[in-house]
C-alpha cells in the first residue's frame, strides 16, 4: 500500500511537469490546447528512439523537449496565423501527431529495455550505501517493502522545482506579463505594442515543450513508449490544474504553480486508490479521471452555496426572519 | 505629429448593409494640440480613432505620425507612438494582474521587451510616484489585483498607463461616457492635468458638449464620416453651445438629431 502510494508520488511528479504546461495554455493564455495527447508522445518516442540509437539520455530528452516544442508552435501558427479556432487548432495537430509518431517511433511500441536512461544513469552515479541507508529508515517508520531507489525521486523533485521556479520567474519578465495580458485582455496588450500572435505561438510551443519532457521521462522510467501512451492526457492534466486550485488556490503565480504540482501528486494517488478497490480495473482509469474532474469542478461550487446559504440562515435567525428555502 | 490624409473607410461595401463610416476624412495635428472631437452616434469617431491606432486599415488615404507613414503598420507596432484609453473601463487594464504588473506593461510599451523582471524595485519607486499624482491612494495598492478597482479607479489607472510613457499621440474615445458624473469629473480633471503637464498631442472624443467646450484648444464636429467643422484659437475659447448647435444647423441644414449629445 505505501509502496503503490509512493510509486503514486513518483509518477505524480513526473506528470505535473505536463499539468505546468497545461497550466500555462488553459490559465495563463486561456487557449484549451489539445495538442498535449499527441506530444506528450512525441516527447516519448523522439526519446525513446533516440536513445535506442545510441544517442545519450540527455541529449535524447532535450531533442524531445525541442519536438515538443515546435508541435506547440505549429498549433499556435494555425490558430493565429490560420486563423482557426483555438480548440480546433490544438484536435488537428492531435490527430496529424497520431501519425507523426509512429513514423518517428517506426513502430507502434519501442523498448528501452536494457537501454541506458537518465535514471539508469543517475542510479549508477549513486553511492550504493545511502539506498539501503534510507530503506533502513523507511522499514524503521513500519512500511513493508521500500521503494527501489531513492535518487529518482530526488532526482525528480529537483527537476520539477526548477521547472516550477523558471516557470515564475518567467511569467514575472516584461515578456512573461505580455504574455499572461495576452490570455487576461488581448485588446489591452496589444495598444501596448506587444505581438498577441507571437506571444500565443511562444506559449503554446513552451508548454508543450514541458508536455513534451514529461513524455520523455515517463517512457525512460516505465522502459517503453507507445503511441497511444498520450490518449487522454490533456484531462490528465486539467484534472491537476483543477484540483490543485481547488485544494491549494491560486492566489499568486507561485502559489498556482506550486498547487498545478500537487494537483498532480493528489491525482495519482486518487487514482491509485480507486484502482485498489474491488470492483474497478485498470481499464476503469479514463472513467475515475473523468469523475475526479468532475468533482473537482462541482464539489468547490456546492461547498460555496452551502456556506453561504448557512450564512443567510445565520443572519436571518439573528433578525427572527424565518423564511424557506433562504 | 499626426497627419490623417483623404482616409475613408466603408462597412460591409456592396451589401444591403453598406456604411460609409468615413468619407475623406483630412486632419492634421501640430505637437501639443489637444483637439476634441463631437458627433452624433455613428457619426465615425471611433472608426477614426481605430484608423489612427492601426486597428483598423483604411481603404484610402494615410496615416502619417511624425512624418513616418504608419498606415499599414500593424496595431502593436504602431502603439510604441500612441497612448489610448477606450470607453469601456474594463478594455484598457488586465483584469487578473496587479497595479505594479499593468504599470510595467505599459511601461514596456516602448521598449523591446525582454527577459528581465518586468517589475523592479527601482520601477516600483516610479510607479508609486506616478500614482500618487492620481491622489486615489493607489500607490499604497501596488499588489492589488486591477479587477477589484471601481470603473474610475480603473479608468485613472488607464489614463496614467497611456501617458506616463509620453506618447507622441494621446487617443481618447468617450473615456468618461461610462462612469458616475462624480467619477467623469475626476477622470476628465486628471485627463486635463495629464495632457497639460506633457503638453501631449491629443485627440478625445466625447459626447458632452460642455466638456469640448471646455476642454481643449481646438474643436472638430464629425457627422456621416466627415469633418463638418474645425474650430481653433481663439474661437474655440469663446464658443459655447449655442454656437455650436446653430454651425450644425447651418452646415446640415436639419435639426441636430442626437439628443444624447444634446443632453450630455
Ligand atoms: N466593424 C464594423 N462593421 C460594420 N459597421 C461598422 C463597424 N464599425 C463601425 N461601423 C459602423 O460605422 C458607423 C460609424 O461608427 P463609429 O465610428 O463607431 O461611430 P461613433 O461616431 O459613434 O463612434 C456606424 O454606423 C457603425 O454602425
Ligand atoms: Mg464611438
Amino acid at each position: 500500500m505505501a509502496l503503490a502510494l509512493f510509486g503514486a508520488v513518483e509518477s505524480g511528479i513526473i506528470y505535473a511537469i505536463m499539468a505546468l504546461g497545461v497550466y500555462l495554455t488553459f490559465r495563463v493564455l486561456d487557449f484549451p490546447d489539445l495538442t498535449v495527447d499527441g506530444s506528450f508522445v512525441t516527447g516519448a518516442g523522439v526519446a525513446a528512439i533516440s536513445i535506442v540509437n545510441g544517442v545519450s539520455p540527455i541529449v535524447a530528452t532535450l531533442m524531445a523537449i525541442g519536438a515538443g516544442f515546435i508541435a506547440g508552435c505549429i498549433t499556435g501558427l494555425l490558430h493565429t496565423k490560420g486563423k482557426i479556432n483555438a480548440l480546433l487548432s490544438g484536435i488537428l495537430m492531435m490527430i496529424a501527431l497520431y501519425s507523426i509518431n509512429l513514423r518517428i517511433m517506426d513502430s507502434p511500441t519501442v523498448s528501452l529495455h536494457n537501454q541506458p536512461t537518465i535514471f539508469s544513469q543517475l542510479r549508477d552515479m549513486w553511492p550504493a550505501g545511502l539506498d539501503s541507508f534510507l530503506n533502513g529508515i523507511f522499514t524503521a517508520i513500519g512500511s513493508e517493502r521500500a521503494p527501489a531507489t531513492w535518487v529518482i525521486v530526488f532526482f525528480m523533485i529537483v527537476v520539477v522545482l526548477v521547472i516550477k521556479y523558471l516557470t515564475d520567474y518567467f511569467l514575472k519578465t516584461e515578456v512573461g506579463l505580455a504574455l499572461r495580458a495576452t490570455g487576461d485582455n488581448k485588446r489591452m496588450i496589444r495598444s501596448l505594442s506587444a505581438n498577441t500572435d507571437n506571444l500565443i505561438i511562444l506559449g503554446v510551443g513552451i508548454s508543450n515543450a514541458m508536455v513534451a519532457l514529461s513524455g520523455a521521462l515517463i517512457a525512460q522510467i516505465g522502459g517503453f513508449a507507445d503511441v497511444s501512451m498520450g490518449i487522454g492526457m490533456i484531462v490528465i492534466g486539467l484534472a491537476s490544474v483543477i484540483i490543485g486550485e481547488a485544494l491549494i488556490g491560486k492566489r499568486t503565480i507561485a502559489i498556482a504553480t506550486i498547487a498545478v504540482i500537487g494537483g498532480a501528486i493528489v491525482y495519482r494517488m486518487v487514482v491509485t486508490l480507486a484502482l485498489r478497490v474491488d470492483f474497478l480495473e485498470t481499464g476503469d482509469m479514463k472513467l475515475i479521471t473523468a469523475f475526479i474532474v468532475m468533482v473537482a469542478l462541482i464539489a468547490p461550487r456546492i461547498l460555496q452555496a452551502r456556506k453561504d446559504k448557512k450564512r443567510r440562515l445565520q443572519k436571518r435567525a439573528a433578525l427572527g426572519q424565518v423564511r424557506e428555502g433562504a | 505629429m499626426l497627419h490623417v490624409k483623404d482616409v475613408a473607410i466603408t462597412f460591409n461595401e456592396g451589401t444591403p448593409d453598406e456604411k460609409k463610416a468615413l468619407q475623406g476624412i483630412n486632419l492634421e495635428l501640430h505637437e501639443g494640440e489637444f483637439v476634441t472631437v463631437i458627433g452624433s452616434n455613428g457619426a465615425g469617431k471611433s472608426t477614426l480613432m481605430n484608423t489612427i491606432s492601426g486597428n483598423l486599415v483604411p481603404d484610402v488615404g494615410e496615416v502619417i505620425i511624425s512624418d513616418k507613414d504608419v498606415t499599414m503598420l500593424p496595431e502593436f507596432k504602431r502603439s510604441a507612438y500612441i497612448g489610448r484609453v477606450f470607453q469601456d473601463p474594463m478594455a484598457g487594464t488586465a483584469p487578473s494582474m496587479t497595479i505594479e504588473e499593468n504599470l510595467a506593461m505599459a511601461y514596456s510599451r516602448i521598449r523591446k521587451r525582454k527577459l528581465k523582471p518586468g517589475v523592479t524595485k527601482q520601477r516600483k519607486v516610479q510607479f508609486r510616484e506616478h500614482l500618487k499624482t492620481l491622489n486615489l491612494g493607489l500607490e499604497d495598492r501596488l499588489n492589488a489585483k486591477v479587477g477589484l478597482l471601481s470603473g474610475g479607479e480603473r479608468q485613472a489607472l488607464s489614463l496614467l498607463m497611456a501617458t506616463f510613457t509620453n506618447p507622441n499621440i494621446l487617443l481618447l474615445d468617450e473615456h468618461t461616457a461610462a462612469l458616475d458624473p462624480a467619477r467623469a469629473e475626476l477622470i476628465t480633471n486628471l485627463t486635463k492635468k495629464v495632457v497639460e503637464d506633457h503638453g501631449l498631442t491629443t485627440l478625445m472624443v466625447t459626447h458632452n458638449m460642455q466638456q469640448a467646450l471646455d476642454l481643449g484648444n481646438r474643436l472638430i464636429m464629425m457627422d456621416k464620416g466627415q469633418i463638418i467643422l474645425d474650430i481653433k484659437g481663439e474661437k474655440k475659447q469663446n464658443l459655447t453651445i449655442e454656437d455650436l448647435l446653430k454651425e450644425f444647423q447651418r452646415i446640415r441644414g436639419e435639426q441636430f438629431e442626437s439628443d444624447r449629445a444634446v443632453l450630455g
